[in-house]
């Protein structure tokens, strides 16, 4: 498509608990921002209904470089898998402006 | 018999018979939000009535209290039940914390039967959100990693979290203005209280039901844990009543403080400090089994033991 030019989309679903200290960490690895909205669902957890505090759920989205994709999904694997109820995925998208989305010096 | 209990078993049924019935997420938000404020003003108005030097020692003891009921479930949980450190630490903290519905239910039955109590008891309930969320994060990390914990974070959490900024803002809000400068909110805040208290126990009640089928994997020791476990709090807030001179009512407020389990405050903080628990069984305990309890047996129960106590 015209205009467009690759990017990496990356996608962490969690529990809305910690959704403070993952914004923190993606923006300490370079990446310009994220995008969070409120999710529910059902995974190896259990049923996430949102319907309290506690089971509540976030879906975060951040458009970054391969580079800056690569060190968020590491160090989510590393910090979040073991103890919280997460999925993460990278896909290919393509944007438009791409000076936006790449790694913060 | 109360109304109030009975919105719970309804909410409770409603979500076992597969009704539709649903309360918008962002009505509980405002619900919460209404009986935080209205909880803290209360106890805020009748603070400014008060002298300072009388409740003092009474709110240093009660901060005690919250101290120990986490000692005291730590060991049964860790070496009657034989969880893991972490769970055992991380559900202490939930019945150390405490839950600010259960008051509001308990402060109803002494209403309804028309038994005066000491109406600063609020204070208490912001002082108690968080010494056993303190404990139990100890109790975690005694002898282990400290490094992964993140200060900041927590600390926000609990002391800036909508509980403690609600209730300890409204108290503070409800002490400066005096029971004057809210005259003009009482129509809202206290005349409507009840009716708010009944919606949201109606959503309580398709919570708990909503979680009861983790109630399957928790095994027996956890439920009769979160049966027992609130009794042997209200002993102790019992004992502590007499200890401090509370009358009847407020001896009344205080074990049903110390029997209630946080599911609010201490979930979230918990789940940043010990994120190895697993806040399937603390919120099992605590919201499927102690809230209910709580509501239903517990209450009436304390009513009775406080009466042996005081000899009424």
């Amino acid at each position: 498509m015209r205009n467009t030019h690759p990017c990496k989309l990356v996608v962490i679903i969690s529990e809305a608990a910690i959704e403070d200290p993952l914004a923190a960490d993606v923006m300490r690895l370079g990446a310009h921002g994220y995008t969070v909205s409120d999710a529910r669902g059902q995974g190896s957890h259990g049923p996430r209904s949102a319907l309290w505090g506690a089971d509540k759920s976030i879906r975060m989205e951040i458009l970054c470089d391969g580079e800056t994709a690569g060190a968020i999904v590491e160090h989510v694997e590393k910090a979040y898998f073991r103890n919280y109820a997460m999925v993460a995925y990278v896909a290919d998208v393509g944007v438009l402006r791409p000076d936006k989305f790449q790694h913060k010096a | 018999m109360d109304a109030i209990p009975l919105f719970f078993a309804l909410g409770f049924a409603a979500r076992l018979t597969r009704s539709d019935l649903k309360i918008p997420a962002q009505l509980y938000e405002a619900l919460s939000i209404y009986l935080l404020i209205a909880i803290g003003l209360k106890g805020g108005m009748e603070l400014a009535r008060q002298d300072a030097l009388h409740i003092l020692p009474q709110a240093i003891a009660v901060i005690g209290m919250g101290l120990l009921i986490p000692l005291l479930a730590f060991p049964i949980l860790y070496k009657l039940g034989r969880l893991d450190r972490f769970n055992a630490a991380a559900i202490a903290g939930h019945y150390g914390s405490v839950s600010v519905v259960t008051f509001a239910v308990g402060v109803d039955f002494l209403i309804a039967r028309g038994v005066e109590f000491e109406t600063y008891l609020p204070l208490f309930l912001v002082l108690l959100e968080l010494p056993g969320i303190a404990v139990g994060i100890l109790l975690a990390r005694m002898g282990g990693d400290w490094r992964s914990i993140r200060w900041g974070t927590l600390a926000h959490e609990i002391f800036l979290g909508k509980s403690m900024v609600l209730l300890g803002g409204g108290l503070l809000i409800g002490w400066i203005a005096g029971p004057k400068g809210l005259a003009p909110l009482e129509p809202f805040f206290f005349d409507l209280f009840k009716g708010v208290l009944c919606l949201f126990l109606l959503e309580m009640g398709l919570v708990a039901a909503s979680q009861a089928g983790a109630l399957r994997t928790s095994g027996a020791f956890l439920v009769g844990f979160a049966i027992a476990m609130p009794v042997i709090g209200a002993l102790v807030g019992i004992a502590f009543a007499l200890g401090i001179g509370l009358s009847a009512g407020g001896a009344l407020l205080l074990a049903t403080l110390a029997s209630s389990a946080s599911y609010i405050a201490a979930p979230a903080a918990m789940r940043i400090a010990v994120p190895e628990a697993n806040p399937g069984l603390s919120i099992t305990a605590a919201l499927v089994i102690t809230f209910p309890f709580n509501i239903l047996v517990g209450i009436p129960l304390y009513n009775v033991l406080v009466g042996l106590a005081y000899g009424s």
